[in-house]
């Protein structure tokens, strides 16, 4: 009879209501017409059900709920009698929605004694305070609700008082259902697919047919979904595999027909490599790669884009859970976190979903934010970039690496072992993620997919992190795996491949009665992990997860029938040939054809030398631009120095407010001889305009970034990750063959073996007049590579005045898709940089420099070209620089690409000027040189391109001349302000913090 | 006595920084062994055979209810009269960020003395940073006049991270934080990178405590909490964080003085 208990609601209100008010609500409720809120001031709710005498509930208000110096906490036992307050919003989550507070409530009151509560949850009170007669109706409290305060794939609200959710307590075990799958048509297979949100191609529904038929036998609704999201194509990566015959493929370079994109150009590139240091290339959850002869390196990056586009907060929350949770699927201790986001821009061509880019970016940052830090792994690189064709289908890269001592990772479960599920309770979370991902979004979205999404919960991840250590060093497994997309069905189903398995799912621990068998097998509920565990170490396991608090299942064991056997409650219910289910799906035949827009596109235009700003002007718009400013509203809310292994952070300098070109973290482990250097590269508007240049320049700066804080050009592993559109679309997969295609030109050519990576398609969104709009082709290319010598980590910022500054490497510019040229023209780009077949020798020459010190300061040449790297060295070190620009001109070689139709005339004047500055090239880097190492540095590029272009200064200025006249002289105070212009106005900053900061170092130089 | 004293670091649920804090001790010369709190619960003794105590930063159950709320509610469900004694009898404790706010919220910080007599109501807590933001920055650090065995003897500024929400030390009353400091017990306060007070100037002092607060001790000067992370600055050489004006591994001055101490102690009693 517990629905008849009493529910008891705590209220916790601040002393200080003013510390509550969200600045961010009251702009974004601003935004959406209520310019008369002034004030939204957040209290937290509790609720507890059960007898709990009167003193009881005094003390858990004052003792547990609320904090006595600053907070207020009010005690009501329900129902509530309402009350007049005038503008007041509550929301709480739908039942079963995973609530961490809720839980930590009933265990710490457990622990206080109070064992009459029987079940807790939470909520949270908005009173919204506006100026004087200023109105709201309730309609438009329910438009604040439903848009700013509550998220409703999550959540629900009340205006005034909210009832508590606790999750049912429906005692009615749901059964399997049959599906008459033997004997269906070809309509009766479509119906099947879309009632069950499967997202097969008509083959494979047929394919699924005729197993079953073979077997004269209906199909239970559990095999269905398992096969559904075993072939989806987040899981099986049909595209990626698919047979593809290609369409004038000679005028992109590509041959008549690729068979398995994979194979074709990404393994095709380790393979050449063949790099003797790599231990393990798309076989497991994560790449492997030699640290030094004890330790081993794992790497990871995945997207998590479709969930966070619904949820932002709670999908790139579990993407870098899920990320953390693959690295510890290969027995490592993870060590740094890496995030590239891309966001639409702020104010422009916004989508359909009912969240704004704003409130898809806060939700992002914050979620990232929660899980890394939680999780106590430093978030130390990443990216944030801005296209108005991300609106509102956001791209979430989370990446992972992690360390082990050499040999620690092996996956080989034995006949016998136990099947152990470890970490959080499985619930309805997520549900059809894996097929979900592989659909498209359109503005029904938000309503149907309200079960794919994930809530974390880090602190049972960081608990079950520290366990699968301990397990692995006391060698209690034999086989480890996480559970993804598809959850058990896929790591179970994916561990058991081979030998089988005989699974109860009665055993599978739930956070909440009542999930039909198939929900346990596929639910993506966060936090789990699967092992393998002979049985003999069961006793020892299960000691070592009391210890920890960590809860696990045994569900059953390894067969060796090659056949997969779930049950519920004894009965079978699943029984799969391992081998149709892994190798039975149809291949796929697709079709790639030149997008239209190549056809008939017009030729590049040169910049338009009359309308060109001057130097002086264009230094601070260049610093301003969302591809450059300063991201440090979002960086500093990651933790990005826990575990004290951070050597280069995400920033550089004196202030420590420059940006770094990579990460560099020396795992405490390891003895602190060598580190680990982490970087990506990534460019919206190459990806738009040319895929092949694209792809060629995110792996040309993943390398340049990781080269220029000082790793081994020749200890440099790669992972891709391609964000695409939909590939049926024969437009699509020609720009993905062709961005393949230069992963392995570009791999190729720099010896940089892929390790891993991930596709992720049907990036698409409803625009405002209902058409589909994809994001630009998108690939992050991540690299990881062996820092040998730590003292050739130098950082961007200039370390002192009189130091003579050298641009190293084929210097090509391009104005096309350059942030120049979005700064000028409305328009996208229709070049990018192409691959500087120069840059492998000149990242080695340059590394023997770094290691030799004989270089004071580095930073690569990307977004903002020249100009912006050395204006942020410059404000990373907090001193000047002079350039000249006519000894750059004399030393130019011809441009690569549409532009080398220009001469070097084209250098000349206002135009040329602009592009010597500001337009973007490969391949390049800057470095800082004293002058008494001037001959060693040069003689180390003896026969590489090579520009001395100036010099360091004291004096706070940058300045540009060409030949004997001064272009420019830009304070860096000015560049500063504009750097961080955009970070301090999403903080509601009136002014950039760093004035305050650089004024009062002034006198500590 | 030549023998390392043993340094205990608290382990719960979503701490995260005890790594980093056994490497500093470690560093500063101290054997260190991680006790995880369902371990110290079976067997509270083990308490008995530390002579030092750090609780280290983290998340201690995800910071439900309040950073360092439910990891001071073990402390004072399970082992409250250990940890008592161990204060009592001048061991050092070190406290740090999530550490820090556990010492507070169990009442350990700054010690009964500013208990009220008659109830448990705390008179001090650690609250939502001034901007209410987490934020991780780099912070300078003044040792004030005090009587913390950690902080003795530091002239020099100490330079390291801080990475936190919930930093702003506050008191119910205006009076109770001046007695605080009446009896000296403010041991760090954030200053400018030049030395001079920060003046509760973000981003120096990172989270708005008053009169720039980073960290106070007990009156007898053995207990330590703190916002900022020394231990995250404890290297010197290639392998240590370097920037200009970042005073590389000077977080590592209070270990040492932690540790000297309870060599010290070790000569005296044996």
């Amino acid at each position: 009879m517990e629905h008849q208990l009493p529910v008891h609601r705590f209220t916790i209100r601040e002393l200080k209501p003013g510390a509550k008010s969200s600045a961010l609500i009251v702009r974004e409720a601003q935004r959406l017409g209520f310019e008369g809120i002034r004030a939204v001031v957040r209290s937290e709710i509790y609720f507890v059900r059960g007898n709990i005498a009167p003193e009881e509930l005094g003390f858990l208000g004052r003792f547990l709920l609320s904090d006595p110096v600053t907070q207020t906490c009010e005690i009501h036992t329900l129902p509530l009698t309402p009350k007049g307050k005038d503008y007041v919003v509550e929301v709480a989550y739908h039942p079963g929605v995973t609530d961490p507070v809720a839980d930590e409530i009933l265990r710490s009151g457990l622990e206080l004694g109070l064992r009459a509560i029987e079940a807790a949850s939470t909520g949270v009170r908005y009173e919204i305070g506006c100026e004087k007669d200023y109105s709201l109706s309730p309609g438009d409290l329910d438009i604040l609700a439903s848009r700013l305060l509550a998220n409703p794939v999550v959540q629900r609200w009340a205006l005034g008082a909210v009832e508590p959710a606790f999750p049912g307590r429906n005692t009615e075990v749901p059964r399997e259902e049959w599906i008459p799958i033997h004997t269906m048509d070809e309509e009766g297979l479509a119906e099947l697919n879309r009632a069950r949100r499967a997202a097969l191609d008509p083959e494979e529904m047929k394919a699924i047919r005729d197993y079953f038929a073979a077997q004269g036998r209906a199909c239970s609704d559990v095999e269905f979904e398992m096969i559904a999201q075993t072939w989806s194509e987040h899981c099986f990566h049909k595209t990626f595999k698919a047979l593809i015959d290609v369409e004038k493929g000679q005028a992109g370079g590509l041959p008549g027909q690729v068979d398995n994109i994979l194979k074709t150009y990404i393994k095709a590139a380790t393979d050449e490599i063949d790099a003797p240091w790599v231990i393990s290339a798309f076989k497991d959850n994560a790449g492997i790669i030699e640290f030094d002869k004890d330790f081993d390196l794992s790497f990871k990056v995945e997207t998590h884009n479709h969930p966070s586009a619904i949820e932002p907060f709670g999908g790139a929350n579990t993407g870098v859970g899920g990320v953390i949770r693959d690295v510890m699927a290969v027995s490592a201790r993870p060590f740094a976190v890496t995030d590239v986001l891309c966001f639409g821009i702020p104010g422009r061509g916004e989508g359909t979903s009912a969240l704004s880019v704003e409130q898809i970016r806060s939700g992002v940052v914050a979620g990232v934010q929660d899980y890394g830090n939680k999780m106590g792994i430093p978030t130390l690189n990443g990216s944030i970039h801005y296209h108005e064709k991300y609106a509102a289908n956001p791209l979430v890269y989370c990446g992972c690496a992690g360390i082990a001592p050499r040999g620690a990772f092996f996956s080989e479960p034995r006949v016998g072992d136990r099947i152990l599920v470890l970490g959080g309770r499985t619930g309805r979370d997520g549900i059809r993620g894996a097929t979900f991902s592989s659909m498209t979004m359109d503005g029904s979205t938000l309503e149907t997919a309200g079960a794919s999404v994930q809530i974390g919960a880090p602190l049972v991840e960081k608990k079950l992190s520290e366990l699968i250590l301990s397990a692995r060093d006391a060698g209690l497994y034999t086989g480890i795996t996480d559970c993804g997309a598809g959850g058990l069905s896929s790591a179970v189903g994916e561990m058991a491949s081979e030998l089988g398995a005989d699974v109860e799912l009665s055993e599978v621990r739930l956070k909440y009665p009542g999930l039909a068998p198939w929900e346990i097998w596929l639910s993506e509920a966060q936090e789990r992990m699967v092992i393998a565990v002979p049985p003999e170490k069961l006793t020892a396991l299960a000691e070592l997860c009391t210890a920890n608090d960590v809860e696990y299942c045994d569900l059953g064991f390894f067969t060796g029938s090659g056949h997969l056997l779930v049950r519920f409650n004894a009965k079978p219910i699943l029984d799969l040939d391992c081998e149709f289910l892994h190798k039975g799906m149809p291949r796929r035949r697709m079709k790639a054809a030149p997008p239209p827009r190549l056809e008939d596109r017009p030729e590049p235009k040169p910049l338009p030398g009359s309308r060109t700003p001057g130097i002086g002007e264009l230094f601070p718009m260049i610093m301003g631009h969302h591809a450059i400013s300063s991201k440090e509203w979002a960086i500093r809310r990651y933790d990005h120095e826990v575990l004290g292994a951070t050597r280069l952070g995400p920033f550089s300098g004196r202030d420590q407010t420059g940006p770094s070109d990579a990460a560099v973290a020396v795992p405490l482990e390891t003895g602190m001889r060598r580190g680990v250097a982490i970087s990506n590269g990534f460019n919206p508007r190459y990806g738009e305009a040319d895929s092949y240049n694209a792809a060629a320049s995110a792996l040309d700066e993943a390398v340049r970034n990781a080269v220029a804080v000082g790793a081994d050009p020749d200890r440099i592993a790669v992972v891709d990750n391609f964000c695409w559109g939909d590939p049926l679309k024969p437009g699509n997969l020609w720009t993905l063959l062709r961005a393949a295609k230069a992963c392995k030109d570009a791999a190729i050519a720099h010896r940089t073996p892929f390790i891993s990576g991930k596709d992720s398609f049907n990036n698409e969104f409803e625009g405002p007049d209902g058409e589909k709009i994809a994001v630009p082709p998108s690939l992050l290319i991540s690299a990881m590579g062996i820092v040998p010598e730590l003292g050739a980590v130098r950082g961007s910022d200039f370390k002192r005045s009189d130091s003579l500054l050298y641009l190293v490497g084929e210097f090509a510019v391009v104005y096309e898709a350059s942030v120049l040229m979005d700064i000028l023209e409305d328009r996208p780009g229709l070049a990018a940089p192409a691959f500087s077949a120069a840059a492998p020798a000149v990242y080695r020459a340059f590394h023997r420099a770094l290691k030799a010190g004989l270089v004071a300061a580095s930073h690569d040449l990307s977004e903002g070209g020249l100009g912006a790297a050395l204006a942020e060295m410059c404000l990373a070190g907090d001193l000047g620089a002079e350039i000249e620009l006519e000894g750059l001109r004399a030393s130019l070689r011809k441009p690569a690409g549409p532009e080398g139709e220009g001469s070097e005339a084209s250098f000349d004047g206002p135009a040329g000027q602009a592009l010597l500055l500001f337009g973007e090239t490969n391949g390049c880097l800057l470095a800082e040189v004293e002058k008494n190492n001037v001959s060693a540095f040069e003689r180390q590029f003896a026969g590489l391109p090579l520009a001395r272009i100036g010099k360091t200064s004291q004096a706070p200025l940058l300045r540009v001349c060409d030949g004997e006249s001064l272009l420019a002289s830009v304070s860096l105070e000015e560049l500063r302000r504009a750097y961080l212009r955009e970070s301090a106005e999403i903080l509601g900053q009136a002014e950039p913090s760093l004035a305050i900061v650089r004024e009062a170092n002034r006198e500590g130089r | 006595m030549s023998m390392k004293p043993v340094a205990l670091i608290l382990h719960a649920a979503g701490i995260n920084r005890d790594l980093d804090a056994a490497f500093a001790l470690e560093a500063a010369g101290a054997e260190v062994r991680i006790v995880h709190v369902n371990q110290l619960r079976a067997d509270p003794g083990i308490l008995r055979r530390g002579r030092i105590l750090a609780i280290p930063g983290g998340f201690s159950y995800a910071d439900a209810l309040g950073a360092g709320r439910l990891f001071a509610l073990d402390i004072a469900s399970f082992f409250k009269d250990e940890v008592s004694r161990f204060v009592d009898e001048g061991k050092p404790v070190i406290g740090i960020c999530n550490g820090f706010q556990t010492l507070v919220k169990a009442g350990l910080l700054p010690g009964r003395r500013f208990l009220p007599a008659d109830g448990d109501e705390r008179r001090f807590t650690l609250s939502d940073n001034r901007n209410g933001r987490f934020e991780c920055r780099w912070v300078t650090l003044k040792a004030e006049k005090s009587p913390c065995i950690w902080t003795q003897g530091i002239e020099e500024p100490v330079v390291c991270p801080v990475a936190h929400g919930e930093g702003r030390f506050l008191a119910s009353s205006q009076a109770h934080l001046e007695a605080l400091m009446a009896a000296n017990l403010v041991a760090l306060r954030y200053t400018l990178p030049t030395g001079e007070p920060a003046k509760e100037l973000w981003p120096h002092n990172p989270n708005g405590s008053p009169f720039d607060i980073a960290g106070i001790c007990n009156p007898k000067g053995n207990v330590l909490g703190l916002m900022p992370h020394p231990e995250d600055n404890v290297l010197t050489g290639p392998a240590g964080r370097s920037y200009r004006g970042g005073r590389q591994g000077s977080g590592l001055l209070l270990f040492k003085n932690g540790v000297r101490h309870a060599i010290d102690q070790g000569a005296i009693y044996g």
